[in-house]
């Protein structure tokens, strides 16, 4: 052996990527033309899409898509994990219950759903709360209790529980059954291992799927126009009948669909995040590290990634 | 305290058609370690998930600290115990895996935490005292706040190790601990278990490990194909094995 010195850290000239430099300009080049023809066509008419962007009937139509999805979403995710489990019960009755409202409501037109609900006072003029057969204590008139409002969220929000329990279901079936043995062998109920141990486990494979299901939601709000309800699209479409700004106010409410979907996309990543902790060796670097990181991420980038998220303090 | 730890009695388990325990009784006196030996599918696993109840026995019974597993017996008629009571009696068998089942969203402490709060109540700064002192006796002081992915496995087995510990429990079930670790890792965990056994720990061990079994068992059982073949202490099981099966058995662990 000759005498050298012991080799250094390595520094070594990275391998050029010459085609990746072609594809870049090419997209530049595109991106180009594009914004230019779209910024430059007065058709567009871009000034009223900034009058409108802001306007208060195009906000009041956002509040209301904003409403409508956060609610159904909300019931549509508490109901599927109760479906979800119901599927998963021993009991035939109790699992064949949640098969039959899953085949129901998947089988039927979402638009169809909102409809029935819409006219459900017709079926139903008053809503009677009680024991069943026996005696009721409240009387409601059904229309004033199910509003269009309420209605479009009755009919979203249930429908959104038949796709969200088959969410739920792949997450808690694909949690290795070892940990359900460790939870019961240390003598949690069935209910604590669930809740602690099973299904923030299964939230790594449910989250994707659901940030698709709630930016899915955020655009199939838009069919409550159909009883009548002023949410973002129908605001829109109330507007360009009266002026022909047709094109122009489409852009307007798609702007803002766009919006709401990158920071619904953005808090997706961050829920991804935390609840990924534990599973890989490194913890995920934040979007922030993440893009000052180059889109070429390099591991010293990645390897000095922020603290791993703690759970947060428990008080039970 | 009763005169058995943990006693069984013509204990029986079906598989649908499959009879994995085929009549299996046996006794484990308090402090003392029973290891269980036995080839593939002899059914080991099955009997030690009976005896915390993961498993339904189809005939016979059970008895832990002097309490039956999973019934409660009135007269002549055996009423099947309600998750509450179960849970109770569960606590007090820790049980070990082959494959650690460690929780992995939360940290090596939590793992140790968490079935401390939930099911004996302590309070979270109690709770977190005791995880301390498990951990660091186990030789992991430095990893407590790590996630199990980036612990090796001797480390999370001890972690494990530790879990079932801080329950207190008056029974240890071990299932092939150390089957899934590099040779040079199954020492730190036998060195734990040795540790435990010393202290006066029941203890019932499924293993591989011959040398273990010598050194740290009190009796030693054979178990194949459902039933128990033969038992007794170590060195005479080991060394001068009466049946023929216990011979062949041997014969086949002992080569390599
Ligand atoms: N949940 C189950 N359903 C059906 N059969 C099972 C189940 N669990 C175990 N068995 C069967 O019971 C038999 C005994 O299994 P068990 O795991 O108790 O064996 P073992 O002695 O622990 O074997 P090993 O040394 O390989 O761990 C095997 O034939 C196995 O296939
Ligand atoms: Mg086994």
């Amino acid at each position: 052996m000759t005498g050298t010195e012991p080799p250094g850290e390595i520094q070594a000239v990275p391998v050029r990527h010459p085609g990746r430099w072609v594809a870049a300009a090419l997209i530049a080049v595109l991106v180009a033309a594009l914004a230019r023809s779209v910024a430059t066509n007065p058709r567009f008419e871009w000034g009223v899409v900034g009058h409108y962007l802001f306007s208060s009937r195009i906000l009041d139509g956002l509040v209301v898509t904003l409403e409508l999805t956060v609610l159904s979403m909300a019931i549509g995710i508490a109901l599927g994990i109760v479906l979800a489990l119901m599927r998963l019960s021993r009991s035939a009755l109790v699992s064949g219950a949640s098969w039959v409202y899953i085949w129901l409501l998947r089988g039927t037109p979402v638009l169809v759903q909102i409809l029935f609900w819409y006219f459900f006072a017709a079926l139903y003029p008053t809503v009677d709360l009680g024991i069943p057969f026996g005696p009721s204590f409240v009387h409601l008139d059904a229309n004033s209790l199910i509003t269009p409002f309420v209605a479009g969220m009755l009919a979203l929000g249930l429908n959104e529980g038949a796709y969200m329990s088959e969410i739920v279901r792949a997450g808690i079936i694909s949690v290795d059954e070892g940990q359900t043995d460790a939870a019961q062998a240390l003598g949690m109920t069935r209910l604590q291992t669930m809740r602690r141990i099973v299904l923030p486990q299964a939230m790594r494979v449910v989250i994707p799927p659901t940030g698709n299901e709630t930016i899915s939601m955020l655009k199939t709000t838009s069919l409550v126009a159909f009883i009548g309800l002023a949410d973002l699209l129908y605001a829109v479409q109330l507007i360009y009948a009266v002026n022909y700004k047709t094109i122009s106010l489409l852009i307007t409410a798609s702007l803002w669909y766009l919006a709401v979907t990158s920071v619904l996309s953005i808090g997706q990543y961050y829920l991804e995040r935390y609840f990924g902790r534990g599973s890989a060796r490194e913890t995920a670097p934040t979007l922030i590290q993440r893009i000052r990181g180059g889109f070429w991420p390099r591991h010293a980038e990645v390897e000095s990634a922020s603290q791993p998220p703690r759970l947060p303090e428990d008080h039970r | 305290m009763s005169e058995y730890m943990v006693k069984a009695e013509g204990v029986h388990k079906r598989f649908g058609r499959l009879e994995v325990l085929k009549g299996i009784s046996l006794e484990v006196a308090p402090a003392s370690v029973m290891c269980l030996i036995g080839p593939s599918g002899s059914g080991k696993s099955t009997f030690l998930r009976c005896i915390n109840h993961l498993e339904k026995i189809d005939r016979g019974r059970l008895w832990v600290d002097g309490e039956l597993v999973g019934y409660r017996q009135a007269n002549d008629t055996l009423y099947e115990q309600r998750e509450s009571e179960i849970v109770r009696s569960r606590a007090k068998i820790g049980m070990v895996f082959q494959r650690f089942n460690l929780f992995p969203h939360m940290t090596a402490i939590d793992n140790v935490c968490l079935s401390q709060r939930m099911v004996l109540r302590r309070k979270s700064d109690d709770a977190e005292g005791r995880a301390q002192a498990l951990l660091t006796r186990v030789g992991l002081a430095d990893k407590m706040d790590e996630y199990p992915a980036r612990l090796s496995g001797g480390q999370q087995q001890r972690v494990a190790i530790a879990r079932a510990l801080a329950m207190d429990p008056k029974v240890m079930l071990f299932d092939e601990v150390t089957s899934a670790l590099d040779p040079e890792l199954v020492k730190e965990v036998l060195d734990v278990m040795r540790e435990l056994a010393d202290e006066g720990m029941t203890m019932i061990v499924v293993t591989h490990e011959m040398g273990f079994a010598r050194e740290v068992g009190d009796k030693v059982v054979f178990m194949d194909g459902g039933v128990i073949v033969e038992e007794g202490r170590p060195a005479q099981v080991l060394d001068s094995p009466g049946e023929e099966r216990t011979k062949r058995f041997l014969g086949l662990v002992l080569e390599h």
